[in-house]
């Protein structure tokens, strides 16, 4: 049998990124536009996943904190950002875009060695696409009637936005952008583990000079987020995040006329036919399953393979998953970098020894890992069955489950088998089949022959229990106004 | 002979898949260490050409002596791969190697259009083959496979390389005029099963030429005629890589597909008449620690 070697001839050597940051010792709350100490002058410590050693210390915020970032967003929406005139409202989205660009590089440092996704993702994917994001909206500032002719569109209020840790700066730009523009102010809370950049993002609101109150940043664990949800002086409800969570919050906000959006967990199906175009399709799975560790909600979580083409793409995905470079994530040649925490760990781990014990079959690559930190080696079990915990429940991390399906209604059928409904991917040359399959899959987004690909232009969303609302897009104004 | 229809079919290519795929690997960071051993590489697989309706014998062993030693002494570089020339010239260019084990390597079949008659373009092979040259680059006939002449552009190859004999056979596609990916992908197939030592991808007379996306595909066709059949066929881009950053990345992109074995002068070489010049240059700046004037280096 032939077998390729992947060895040590030239080897790559070491390239971190060694651009200087400015990360502090210690971060306060932004509340009416000014840093303060949380009011229980108390502190709690943001890792780095690499190391496992503390990055930072990060403001615990207090129900009081809590409150006063309410009254000052409510100020600043009644007296100064609704009343604005919406060209005035642009032009700070476009600065505040621009400061993002000049800092991206920056901002992509902390954000890998907050959160330990790989510099060439940070760099790459995350902060051109936050700045596009703030470009985008603040284009729509002055052009809401155009959004929504006819229907006079006017802004909810107070946005109380909830943030998860695998995207945390474009998660930010995702929620902050759409709701500036369109005229309310924000209460935003950032993830426990990753609130580092959001403070920076704080200082270039600051720097844009965004008037005092518009956006207000408040940190702190799962109980700020909870009560920042149910406060009464908050408009609308954004969150993104597990669907846990997420069905807890709709219970607290239900009957209070509150607006909510969710944008919750996914179990994706990445459909390949024999058809397709093979190698390009086995490079598409690698990106919707290891991008980011794998803590994607949209991730191609399950693999479901033509039953005639299974064991070659298996074979070649084997082959392909021992070139990915795990390690630094400040290493510019990183491919996979750490697990976000400890417990995220814990939680994956767990799930693939479920895997493990349910009879499947897990392959998973020999490269070694670094000491400290926390670490899982990209991998994918074969075997699978639809009924197996890794084919129902989300792994969020770099794990794949691979199913088979013999013919096109099977795989709409396996593909739809899921209480999510996020996104999916189809791999085929054959057009017709393409838009066949894409108008029978209970999904938001629906890649075809590619993977994890985002535009702020493009609505992202789910079905089901992977919530409702849109964001990005002129969608993603519609929970912004009052029509 | 080995005979139409193919043994394994080509796959489809997805375009916008293989171009995404291929510019990650111009995404690497290559430095020190790795730059070093990347840059002598580069230089041991290169094939370094001239084919100008100009060039003169005295041409011809100045690229000779050139190719035998790029560089100073100090520097440590190894000797190009071989020197490639038009069939005229190669028995001056084998007169010029002697005793250096450098391989001269010939263009033939009516480079660079091929639109000669068989008979022709097998007789230009033999006199380089008779000449001295120990490799020989043909050109498919790219019209005849547009127009769906699969089976003729197979026996022309299996032809050429039966009247090769000993000599390496490097296939050229012109991958400029073929456009297509799927057209890449189909034709390195049916090189490789008509007989091929290496493909290669342009004459370099025509742009695009040596393209990572296009070179990816047919890297892609090697390494899995291998896995399927255990054989090792070369693949060699050339036309268009100018930089030493650019041969990095096709290095890169070797490594990452098809693995170590690939990395070497035997299945993987570089086309070039003017990378030569940029690779010392950087490989003197890597040894040095400072860049230096142009003017410190030869001008091929």
């Amino acid at each position: 049998m032939s077998e390729l070697k992947f060895g040590g001839l030239f080897e790559y050597s070491p390239a971190p990124e060694s651009t200087p940051v400015k990360l502090k010792k210690q971060y306060d709350l932004f509340i009416n536009g000014e840093f303060v100490a949380p009011s229980g002058e108390k502190y709690f410590g943001s890792v780095n996943p690499a190391t496992g050693k503390r990055l930072a210390r990060i403001a615990k915020a207090e129900a009081a904190d809590v409150d006063a970032a309410v009254t000052a967003a409510r100020k600043a929406y009644e007296k100064t950002w609704s009343k604005m005139a919406p060209p005035e409202r642009g032009k700070y989205l476009f600065r505040i875009a621009r400061i993002i660009q000049e800092k991206a590089r920056e901002l992509a440092i902390l954000e890998s060695m907050d959160g330990g996704k790989p510099i060439k993702e940070s760099r790459d994917v995350d902060l051109p696409l936050v700045a596009a994001h703030f470009f985008y909206y603040a284009g729509w500032a002055d052009k809401l009637n155009y959004a929504f002719p006819g229907k006079n569109p006017k802004p909810v209020g107070v946005a109380g936005q909830v943030i998860p840790w695998n995207f945390p700066l474009l998660m930010a730009a995702w929620k902050i952008a759409p709701a500036l523009a369109s005229g309310n102010t924000v209460v935003l809370k950032p993830a426990e583990s990753t609130s580092v950049t959001a403070m920076h993002l704080a200082e270039i609101f600051q720097e844009a000079g965004l008037p005092e109150g518009v956006v207000n940043i408040v940190t702190g664990a799962g109980d700020v987020g909870e009560y920042l949800v149910g406060h009464g002086g908050i408009d609308k409800v954004a969150f993104t995040g597990s669907t846990a969570v997420g069905k807890k919050i709709a219970k607290s906000v239900a009957g209070t006329g509150v607006k909510l959006t969710l944008e919750l967990g996914g179990k994706a199906a990445n459909i390949v036919f024999d058809d397709a175009p093979i190698e390009q399709a086995v490079e598409g799975v690698i990106n919707g399953i290891y991008f980011n560790q794998g803590h994607v909600c949209c991730a191609g979580s399950r693999l479901l393979l033509q039953e005639s083409i299974h064991d070659e793409f298996v074979a070649r995905l084997e082959r392909r998953i021992k070139t990915l470079r795990v390690g630094d994530p400040l290493d510019k040649n990183t491919d996979v970098g750490a697990i976000n925490s400890k417990e995220q760990l814990d939680r994956i781990t767990n799930l693939v020894n479920s895997g493990i014990e349910e009879g499947a079959t897990l392959y998973e690559t020999d490269c070694p890992l670094p000491g400290d930190g926390f670490w899982f080696r990209p991998s994918f079990f074969t075997k699978v069955a639809s009924s197996h915990r890794i084919a129902r429940e989300e792994i969020f991390g770099p794990v794949l489950s691979i199913l088979t399906f013999r013919t096109p209604d099977e795989a709409v059928i396996r593909a739809n088998d899921t209480c999510y409904g996020l996104s999916a991917g189809i791999w085929t040359d054959k057009g017709s089949k393409i838009f066949q399959i894409a108008d029978r899959l209970q999904a938001g987004v629906i890649w075809a022959n590619t993977f994890n690909k985002f535009d702020p232009t493009s609505p992202f969303g789910g079905y089901l229990e992977s919530g409702f609302g849109r964001e990005g897009g002129m969608h993603g104004l519609m929970p912004y106004v009052q029509l | 002979m080995p005979s139409f229809p193919l043994q394994h079919p080509a796959p489809p290519v997805d375009q916008i898949g293989v171009e995404e795929r291929a510019s990650k690997f111009t995404k690497r960071s290559i430095k020190n260490d790795a730059k070093k051993t990347g840059l002598k590489l580069a230089v041991s697989m290169m094939d370094l050409t001239t084919l100008e309706g100009a060039d003169s014998k005295g041409k011809v062993s100045h690229l000779c002596r050139k190719a035998l030693r790029p560089m100073a002494d100090r520097y440590d570089c190894p000797p190009c791969a071989a020197v490639c020339v038009y069939p005229n010239l190669v028995e001056h260019a084998v007169k010029e190697l002697e005793g250096s084990g450098i391989p001269v390597a010939s263009v033939a079949t009516g480079f660079p259009s091929g639109q000669y008659p068989r008979k022709l373009r097998l007789a230009d092979v033999s006199y380089a083959v008779e000449s001295g040259a120990k490799e020989i680059d043909m050109v498919i006939s790219r019209g005849c496979f547009l127009e769906g002449g699969l089976h003729e552009v197979f026996d022309e190859i299996a032809a050429t390389k039966e009247v090769c004999g000993e000599a390496h056979l490097k296939v050229i596609f012109e991958t400029g005029e073929l456009k297509t990916y799927d057209n890449v992908r189909l034709v390195s197939q049916l090189a490789i099963e008509a007989g091929a030592d290496f493909i290669k991808t342009s004459t370099g007379k025509v742009s695009p030429a040596a393209t990572l996306p296009v070179t990816l595909v047919m890297v892609e066709a090697v390494r899995d005629h291998f896995l399927a059949t255990g054989k090792k066929i070369g693949v060699k881009p050339a036309g268009g890589i100018r930089t030493a950053k650019q041969a990095l990345q096709f290095l890169v992109m070797v490594k990452e597909t098809v693995g170590d074995e690939w990395l070497s002068p035997e299945l993987f070489r570089f086309g070039a008449s003017s990378l030569l010049g940029d690779v010392e240059l950087q490989l003197a700046k890597l040894i040095d620690g400072n860049y230096q004037s142009a003017k410190y280096f030869s001008k091929g």
